[in-house]
């Protein structure tokens, strides 16, 4: 325990004009020295991340196992974010192209999101996640369509990776009736209950209770209904600036201690809005927090999509054991602003030119091609079937019609009786002038 | 420059360079040049620069008050509100927090208990729910739970209501939540020169206060008096003004809603409909004389209010001019509120949520009992 007490978060000093700056591991002075972690292991040195793996007993095969993962790629003198010296393959093939398409398919459907914004087709708030795409991908693509996702408002890709169509969410940004909400939701509340998908919320931390909530009901219906087949496991992802949030501890506190099939991923890119993660958080290692609710945890790199998606293979298949909860810390970064309406003033460009250095999706590219999992030909297609693909969501969301006034008063119950008895004594509605549109209610 | 500029900007000046922080000289010459001053007859702000010279202004006379909430410093408020303030005055007395509503807001509470100022934002009122607790249980109840000993002079502020397509979560109107609980001051300024007095008053004020501004009226300019641009401007809390006199019907408005009401006035006006509007500009206390006083003079009342038709605002104003006035009235009382509905994205949908300038111009024929539709009740 002394060494967790002692452990004090170091400031590595980044090397930014190093020709091999798309390696996280190059470690020179720079002009401007941000915050990185890349594994446990380097930061803490093995003995204390041997201790801390000894303090959390229950996680310790989850945690020594990423750890390992990670640390294993923090020795192996890489070139690169990928593993190309690697002999043994991370992916077969069809995973490899899954994983590239669902990436490339997530950035270009953020940037036609850009490109339709500015034309005046989307409005109201658009958060884009490009460069974030290792996350969604890495985990969701493990998912099955029974398990759950809960996110916040930059929520397209994660729906997109949960298999709701491009169609039906291009069309909810554009407030068409055809939308994944009917065009009610709009860009910050995308709803599936066919993928489940729940969501899509406003206030940061607002998912991750609903996201444990969808996990109990998981352990309820295998305990108290007895039902059967694999325990659908649900994953909260949410940001930096959340792990400050009291919902968020209140959540870590309650999946631990009734041991729910919840995985908590923190998609840390070191901003909320224009406040810097060190500016606002005591201690910014987050992973650091599921320890102390006795919590396994594991810190990843959030811009490498298979180191990604062998965390979250493992914390999956924990959840679906029954064997707990899972806190993973993504270090990824979003390379556009906050918000569409967002000037990004604050972020030096030294940093954003060091992570659009390790894009994920080049990143996978680069491993794919290298190891020979996949030809540039292949990758080509798939990158013109997402055009296709996204293309004809924009045109679908275009061609379709918007609401009808009569869906103004709709869905607001799901048994609309709860507007009342109106003057003449009925459900007012049963009132055939209900749905013809007025809102006199 | 200088020389080109009202004689007000000498006193802005003046205080600038007595501020506490840095870049005075900057700040003043930010100042200057944010400030639309068009003739020397007559100047106009918007309703951003309104708040932020009466935070300013207050800051700079008195140490104590301080602001604190997300993005307020460094990013220069999330709608730039604060914009300046860091650089004056510095990170001691403009704290960026971390998002933790419940934290910060009981945080401002337990520092105003104990002698300090905060004026505490939050980045809509809709973030605020994750609060409440604190604005209520220990703001609002504190006086009266200590039998007067510990006051709270704390004010909470931020934009509230609807903005333009964000949907449900972030265009709620908290106005009749809020001016429901005793111990709560509850301003919603409408022009810049509501929200200077508004807010010097507010910052003032030993009470906890909650300054419910309007995002969509940050951008908007209006013309003030000089008198509007001195320090030492204040407008008293709990009274509405009457914006436009009339005589067939009294329309009583808060906040956007006031700008609406004022267009539809004057459409009305063409069809011989004399309409007085009442910018209420307080919910806490309610000037329920102004409203009393102006219905006994016109005998028609309508209330204006974006917020759900249930308990509203305008649910207590109705209630109120029936239970004083109700011999004064010759129509029923009427209320025009947003839709019953948590607000929805798509465009279309989104304008028949809210009251337009048609449903007013309408509800205001039926109140003189013009020939119109009960069903037409919205556009």
């Amino acid at each position: 325990m002394a060494a967790i007490s002692s452990l004090r978060v170091v400031r590595p000093q980044i090397d930014l004009t190093s020709a091999t700056s798309s390696s996280p591991y190059a470690g020179s002075v720079g002009e401007k020295a941000f915050f990185r972690i890349h594994s446990r292991k380097q930061l803490l040195g093995a003995a204390a991340a041997d201790a801390v793996e000894k303090a959390c007993p229950a996680a310790a095969n989850g945690i020594a196992r990423a750890a390992v993962s990670s640390s294993r790629i923090a020795k192996g003198a890489p070139k690169s974010c990928a593993k190309s010296n690697k002999p043994e393959l991370l992916v077969t093939r069809d995973e490899g192209l899954e994983l590239y398409e669902d990436m490339v398919l997530g950035r270009s459907f953020e940037d036609m999101c850009a490109q339709m914004y500015y034309r005046g087709k989307m409005f109201g708030f658009v958060h884009l996640y490009n460069g974030q795409e290792a996350v969604s991908t890495g985990f969701i693509k493990l998912l099955k369509k029974g398990d759950y996702v809960t996110s916040t408002y930059r929520d397209h890709v994660h729906a997109l990776s949960k298999g709701v169509p491009a169609r039906q969410v291009m069309a909810e940004l554009f407030g068409k009736t055809t939308g994944c909400c009917r065009g009610q939701g709009g860009s910050m509340h995308m709803f599936s209950a066919e993928h489940g998908l729940l969501g899509g919320f406003a206030f940061i931390g607002e998912g991750i209770p609903v996201a444990v909530g969808a996990a109990f009901s998981s352990k309820y219906k295998r305990e108290v209904l007895k039902e059967e087949g694999d325990m659908p496991v649900s994953i909260a992802f949410f940001g930096d600036g959340t792990a400050n949030n009291g919902q968020f501890f209140e959540c870590l506190n309650m999946a631990q201690l009734w041991k729910l099939p919840v995985i908590f991923v923190v998609e840390n890119n070191l901003w909320a809005i224009g406040m810097s993660h060190f500016r606002s958080t005591s201690d910014p290692e987050i992973w650091k927090k599921g320890p102390a609710f006795g919590m396994a945890s594991a810190h990843v790199d959030g811009m490498d999509v298979l180191k990604v998606r062998e965390v979250a293979r493992e914390a999956v298949e924990r959840a679906r054991r029954g064997d707990g909860p899972t806190l993973i810390e993504c270090e990824t970064y979003r390379f556009r602003g906050h918000s569409l309406a967002d000037p990004d003033e604050l972020r030096e460009p030294a940093e954003k030119a060091h992570y659009a250095a390790r894009d994920p999706i080049v990143a996978l590219k680069k491993y794919l091609l290298e190891n020979e999992i996949a030809t540039e030909a292949e990758l080509k297609t798939i990158e013109k079937k997402i055009d296709e693909v996204v293309e004809d969501a924009v045109e679908f969301a275009d061609a379709s019609p918007l609401p009808e006034r009569s869906q103004l008063l709709e869905n607001v119950f799901a048994d609309p009786k709860g507007f009342g008895i109106g003057p003449d004594g009925r459900y007012r509605c049963e009132d055939p002038g209900f749905t013809a549109g007025t809102a006199q209610v | 420059m200088v020389g080109a500029l009202g004689k007000n900007f000498a006193t802005f000046a003046s205080r600038l360079r007595g501020g506490h922080g840095c870049d005075t000289a900057a700040a003043a010459a930010v100042w200057a040049v944010s400030k639309r001053f068009m003739s020397s007859s007559g100047e106009s702000i918007t309703v951003r620069e309104a708040l932020n010279s009466a935070i300013d202004e207050e800051m700079s006379a008195d140490s104590k008050v301080f602001v604190m909430g997300e993005e307020v410093g460094e990013y220069q408020g999330a709608y730039k509100v604060t914009k300046g303030l860091l650089q004056k005055f510095g990170p001691d007395r403009v704290l960026d927090t971390p998002i933790t509503e419940a934290g910060f807001a009981g945080l401002g509470v337990g520092a105003a208990m104990y002698g300090l100022k905060p004026i505490v934002e939050f980045m809509t009122f809709n973030f605020a729910m994750q609060a409440i607790d604190h604005l209520i249980n220990s703001a609002a109840k504190t006086n009266y739970m200590s039998g007067g000993t510990i006051n709270v002079p704390i004010v909470f502020r931020g934009p509230n209501g609807a903005a333009a397509g964000v949907a449900a979560q972030h265009s709620q109107c908290f106005a009749a939540w809020y001016g429901q609980v005793p111990g709560l001051k509850v301003l919603v300024p409408y022009d810049a020169e509501d929200a200077r007095g508004l807010m010097k008053a507010a910052i003032r004020d030993p009470d906890p206060v909650v300054f419910l501004e309007n995002e969509l009226l940050y951008g908007e300019s209006f013309p003030v008096s000089k008198g509007v641009l001195d320090p030492s401007f204040t407008l008293p809390i709990g009274k509405a003004k009457i914006m436009r006199e009339g005589n067939d019907l009294t329309l009583v408005a808060f906040s956007k809603m006031v700008g609406y009401a004022l267009k539809a006035a004057d459409e009305l006006a063409k069809e011989g409909i004399s309409v007085e509007v009442i910018n209420l500009r307080s919910i806490r206390p309610l000037d329920r004389e102004t409203i009393n006083a102006s219905v006994r003079k016109t005998s028609r009342l309508l209330t204006l209010e974006e917020g759900w038709p249930q308990h509203g605002v305008g649910a207590e104003i109705c209630a109120s001019v029936v239970e004083e006035s109700f011999y004064y009235l010759d129509a029923p009382v009427e209320r025009i509120c947003g839709a019953d509905v948590p607000m929805p994205y798509a465009a279309n949908l989104e304008r028949l949520a809210v009251p337009q300038i048609d449903d007013i111009i309408r509800a205001a024929r039926r109140a003189c009992f013009r020939k119109e539709d009960m069903r037409q009740a919205t556009a």
